[in-house]
């Protein structure tokens, strides 16, 4: 209890709070909050493109101000890591934290075109016009014929964007776990807001809510068991309590690690936590899909790398035996299930959750290859993802998606051009050469083939096997759209605002710009490879 | 990592910065990319000149590689590796990968194979596709494919080598489907896709070996570092390299591909299928001499593949009566000679490449040729409906049959001094090895003087036995030119090549040995060459008695029990089916009560055992909120659990 009261301070101090590194952060949640003013009082003609022009806007400034900030910090990422952070440490702005804002707000920018897609109608195509009417009800369709629409997604997606964006950067456990939850709550309710099969897509809402919520309790548990062996949620706190650890307390880090991981295992869908992600990403809205497979990772990985290199790297050999195993499941568990699948959109959860087997051999590398390897993976699956799910929301039968897979059938001779795309970003999720795909792959590879242990040797030819049998999967699709007769015939490529086309493009081009000269983003991510304790 | 200089390992030379212009090799690959971009992209506006745009880039390329030889003639042999630094491709960490490639005698004539038999082909599918309506999709594919190959075989790297090894399986496959209105084409093309994987599976495991072992995948490095490494590791690589040779060159026991790849234009089998992509598992395995000379099981291995294909090709090709599958197997069983060679180690490299330049020459010509009697025929390949067309196609004739005196080895055709040399070589060594593999190889050049005869006389020669409304003619000019130029390099590369030495020495360079070789064979070499031209005579001769003089039953009798097997390619698909699919099959309904197909139907192989396993636990993703969270908490209890045992 002695230390409990120590590290109480005895009188209460004015934390310091550097504004400029904080900015991003700020616009975002502020942006988030005038979102809700727009929702309250801006009238309903208007309110749908306000709300849409907001939100880029937000977005591009919050960009803007991360590369002015991260300019003026690099000379803190390089320097000696003495400096308390920010809130006195609360958050930390250091390279990998910089990287994965950046990407967050680059993938957020993107999907909001996505969220956007009217398909010529008043409100977004995606989501339900309203979305406390119950399913198939009168009011449903009464809110329906007054032209309601759910304009408030947009800033439930900024609040969204702001957990993840905080995520990466906490510096203590509760931080990490307020982030958690604003990152999740907000994802939780857009998953249950599809405009059709509203009861799936509820389904899937509330079982990723109940799931999340049985995880948090295991992250907070985890957290207590930390603070009873350390004395700190501080993440730099606990690093120096395991390297002078006190007698009688021992028992307590192993289990408070283990559990922590968890929590944060589930959000990147790693087996055995990766029960909601086929179900989740069935059910809900194809771009909150999207956003989800690329964001969520991206934020979940830069946390997860937060908490293992800064926190807990002292007993690497306690923790990384399990992280293996788990990596190992999660690929063959991933690249396994994506066998038997027939609907697109459950393909690729199982694709993701393979993936995030493969960035978690980054992760247990414990290098600044390792860091650099998984930075690098996470921005090019996301890219990939957007492009992905943004064409499957494209794909549709009598107006409504068609995820059946023999819906594709024959999908090459109609339109040519969809085909080819997703073809070639199926490439690059098989991690065929000269696309993102195989980059990412080998610059998780690498650091892991570097550590020169029997281990970690099998772990990378496992994943290559895992690697061939998606392969599989992938040209299986491919061979449908090209090489198969088509037996829907009412299933074609609706056509898409400006915006999603803009999306998909980009997705695109960054894959293969990635694959053929990924040079510049390696280096950038090699050199946000250091974290500030 | 922008040093230019680097040490080539044991052989001596050095490559040193390209210059001149060597120093715009990297216009080798960039001209037909450009080509297959713009038609690819340009969509119907090229229809009418892309396809002659598409030619014009592939000669260009040659012109590049012509320059690029007399650049290096102008060298003194050990001079003759030069390298070009592109770019830092992947600066991952401690791995750091550039791009580059590697201009030596090696690649430099795997270059002028694929830039002029390449463009030879371009010119002759102008006619052969004059009326195919995806005239220009069929261009941009084979500028893809040259683009590819061309990158395959001047990278400087493994890992670039991969890259290429994709792009030609990505090409090939687009081309063996390109008629994909007929299914049984589409699923030619994924039973190559297939065998290709489990190709690329090697590469790709042999790469991150090489990672692993040496940190560096770039040829001079990894040439360099093979001395500290072990012997386990390096059999494993090379094994993994051979596996990697065995998809991409139809060598047992992957081969069962290639047959059915025939499905394509008959262009594509000449320039794909026989001249250059399935060499190119030989080319990967004499780049990587270093780690197979080191390596004696791994190299013996890529003998005994070699002495199999061979002969299992020759026997298949005895018995089809499909012109293409008949060629194909031929291409196979050649291939299979080349294998052995490069397995012989530093004896054997030469002549294989060389057999594999001659080889380019003379198999392009007859499949070449094969189309040309297509065109003139309707399209038909059965041999039985063809006879006694040397009258009507008398070009065809000609070339055809310089070709086939190429690959029978009658001296002094270019096959003679190629395929002589392998047998040569073959008899080295001590033991039971030179007895075995050269007596394999007399063998084989006796059952190829066979088929090849029968498949000559069969389409040339005997009375005709034509379906009724056939009027065989001569083709075009524009597909009978090509011939007649791959004709003369039937005739007389190998002569050309061989005279005074010249490819040995010029290739010397890059994998040694093979030059006034040191070594003798068990046999004195008058006793192998005459034994094997006595039995190449027999074998035609035989040929000549049964398809010549005899008649040539219209369909098919009944044949031997070999015959029979022959025909079904000895089986290999039922064994594929036997070892792989069934099993698979019957785990899958053994383990899933609702027999659920794939969607396309076709579960095939390895993916049904996979599969079989996925839809089992499939079923424990039932839907239920419920089940998930106990997942989760079983998974939290083992961990803990298991941590809690080990600490």
């Amino acid at each position: 209890m002695t230390a409990l009261l120590t590290a109480t301070p005895a009188a209460f101090t004015t934390a310091t709070v550097d504004v400029v590194a904080l900015l991003p952060l700020l616009i975002v949640f502020g942006g988030a909050l005038l979102g809700v003013l727009v929702e309250a009082f801006v009238p309903r003609a208007s309110r749908f493109q306000t709300q849409v022009v907001l939100t880029v806007v937000v977005l591009v400034g919050a960009l803007v101000a991360l590369a002015v900030g991260a300019v003026n910090h690099r000379g803190t990422t390089a320097g000696t890591a003495g400096s308390d952070g920010i809130l006195r440490g609360a958050v930390v702005i250091d390279g990998p934290a910089l990287f994965i804002q950046s990407i967050i707000l680059l993938f957020a920018l993107l999907a909001v075109f996505t969220y956007a897609e009217r398909l010529g109608g008043v409100g977004s195509d995606t989501f339900t016009p309203m979305g406390a009417a119950v399913p198939g009800s009168a009011r449903e369709a009464e809110a329906l014929r007054a032209g309601a629409m759910t304009a408030e997604v947009f800033p439930l997606f900024l609040f969204s964007v702001a957990g993840m964006m905080l995520f990466p950067s906490a510096g203590d456990l509760l931080t990490m776990f307020v982030a958690l939850e604003v990152l999740s709550l907000p994802l939780y309710i857009m998953c249950g807001l599809s405009r059709r099969r509203r009861l799936l897509s509820q389904e899937a809402s509330l079982k990723y809510f109940l799931l999340g919520a049985f995880s948090s309790a295991f992250f907070l548990f985890g957290v207590a068991l930390l603070y009873g062996y350390a004395g700190s949620v501080y993440l730099p706190a606990i690093a120096a309590a395991i390297s002078s650890p006190v007698a009688g307390l021992g028992g307590l880090l192993v289990p408070g690690i283990l559990l922590i991981a968890v929590g944060l295992l589930f959000k990147v869908g790693a087996v055995p936590f990766h029960m909601w992600t086929p179900d989740v990403y069935q059910g809900a809205p194809t771009p909150v899909t999207g956003f989800m497979a690329a964001g969520t990772k991206a934020a979940a990985f830069g946390a997860i790398l937060r908490f293992f290199y800064v926190g807990v790297d002292q007993a690497v050999w306690d923790w990384r035996p399990v992280l293996m195993v788990i990596a190992a499941l999660t690929m063959v568990v991933g690249a396994v299930l994506s066998v038997t699948q027939t609907d697109m959109k459950r393909l690729l959860a199982y694709s993701s959750i393979a993936h995030a087997g493969f960035v978690l051999l980054g992760v247990t590398a414990v290098s600044r290859d390792g860091i650099s390897g998984t930075l690098f993976y996470v921005l090019a699956y996301g890219l990939t993802s957007l492009a992905a799910f943004g064409i499957i929301a494209l794909v549709r039968e009598n107006g409504s998606e068609a995820t059946h897979l023999s819906q594709w059938a024959g999908l090459g001779k109609r339109h040519p051009w969809t085909a080819g795309v997703y073809a070639f970003l199926l490439l690059a999720f098989a991690g065929i050469p000269l696309t993102s795909g195989f980059t990412a792959k080998f610059a998780v590879f690498a650091p892991m083939l570097a550590l020169h242990t029997a281990g970690s040797t099998a772990l990378v030819v496992l994943a290559l096997l895992c690697s061939a049998i998606t392969v599989f999967v992938y040209a299986r699709i491919i061979v449908l759209m090209y090489f198969t007769e088509p037996t829907h015939d009412d299933v074609a490529v609706v056509d898409a605002s400006g915006g999603t086309i803009a999306t998909i493009a980009v997705g695109s081009v960054l894959t293969l710009v990635l694959g053929v000269a990924p040079a510049f983003v390696l280096n950038l991510a090699a050199q946000a490879s250091q974290f500030i304790r | 990592m922008t040093s230019f200089v680097i040490p080539l390992g044991e052989v001596g030379a050095t490559a040193q910065a390209a210059t001149g212009i060597t120093a715009y090799a990297w216009l080798l690959v960039a001209l037909p990319l450009f080509g297959a971009a713009v038609l690819l992209l340009g969509g119907r506006r090229t229809n009418s000149w892309g396809p002659l745009f598409a030619t014009l880039m592939s000669w260009s390329a040659f012109l590049v590689g012509a320059g690029i030889l007399v650049n290096l003639l102008g060298y003194a042999g050990e001079e003759r590796s030069r390298s070009l630094h592109l770019f830092s491709w992947i600066p991952a960490g401690q791995f750091q990968v550039d791009a580059g490639m590697l201009l030596d005698p090696l690649s430099v004539s795997f270059v002028l194979l694929v830039t002029f038999v390449g463009s030879l082909i371009h010119v002759y599918s102008l006619g052969y596709m004059e009326h195919d309506p995806d005239k220009r999709r069929f261009f941009a594919y084979l500028n893809l494919f040259v683009a590819a190959m061309l990158l395959l075989v001047t990278a400087n790297s493994y890992l670039l080598v991969y890259v290429g090894w994709e792009g030609v399986g990505l090409a090939s496959y687009l081309l063996i489907g390109f008629w994909n209105w007929n299914p049984p084409y589409a699923s030619a093309a994924n039973k190559a896709f297939v065998a290709n994987r489990v190709g690329d599976l090697g590469m790709s495991i042999a790469i991150m070996l090489m990672f692993w072992q040496f940190g560096k995948t770039d040829f001079a490095s990894v040439n360099a570092a093979v001395g500290g490494a072990s012997q386990g590791a390096l059999t494993a690589i090379g094994l993994f390299l051979l596996l990697a040779a065995c998809g991409k060159s139809a060598q047992f026991p992957l081969q069962s591909w290639l047959g059915d790849a025939m499905a394509g234009p008959t262009p594509v089998s000449a320039l794909i299928h026989a001249a250059t992509m399935v060499t190119a598992g030989v080319y990967l395995v004499v780049r990587s001499h270093a780690i197979f000379d080191a390596a004696p099981t791994a190299q013996l291995a890529v003998v005994i593949v070699g002495a199999i294909t061979l002969l299992f090709g020759a026997i298949v090709g005895c018995a089809k009566d499909d012109i293409k599958k008949a060629l194909a197997a031929s291409t196979m069983s050649q291939i299979g000679y080349m294998m052995l060679a490069a397995g012989l180690g530093p004896a054997g490299y030469v002549f294989a490449i060389f057999h594999l330049l001659t080889h380019g020459f003379f198999k392009a010509g007859m499949f070449l040729g094969a189309g040309s009697v297509m065109h003139g025929m309707n399209d038909k390949v059965d041999m039985r409906g063809f006879g006694n067309l040397s009258g009507a196609m008398k070009v065809t004739w000609a070339t055809f049959g310089l070709g086939w005196l190429a690959i029978l080895g009658v001296p002094p055709f270019s096959g003679f001094w190629s395929k002589d040399k392998i047998i040569e070589a073959a008899f080295i060594g001590e033991g039971w090895r030179p007895w075995v593999f050269g007596l394999v190889t007399m063998l084989g050049a006796a059952i190829t003087a066979f088929y090849m005869s029968r498949l000559f006389f069969m389409t040339f020669h005997g009375e005709k036995r034509w379906p009724k409304d056939a009027h065989p003619h001569e083709s075009p000019s524009l597909m009978t030119v090509p011939m007649v130029i791959l004709a003369f390099g039937s005739a007389f590369l190998g002569l050309f090549l061989a005279l005074g030495d010249r490819f040995a020495t010029w290739l010397e360079p890059v994998v040694g040995g093979g030059h006034g070789a040191e070594h003798h064979p068990v046999l004195p070499i008058p006793v192998i060459t005459f034994g094997t031209l006595a039995l190449v005579i027999l074998g035609a001769g035989y040929a000549w008695l049964r398809y010549w003089r005899d008649q040539v039953p219209k369909t098919a009798p009944a044949g031997s029990l070999l015959t029979r097997a022959a025909r079904q390619d000895l089986y290999q698909d039922q064994v594929n089916e036997g070892l792989l699919m069934r099993p698979g099959l019957h785990l899958t309904r053994s383990l899933v009560y609702a027999d659920q197909k794939g969607v396309d139907g076709a579960v095939g192989g390895l993916a049904a055992l996979i599969g079989g396993t996925s839809a089992r636990v499939r079923k424990i993703q039932n839907g239920l909120a419920r089940s998930y969270a106990l997942t989760m908490l079983l998974g939290v209890v083992v961990i803990l659990g298991a941590v809690w045992v080990m600490q």
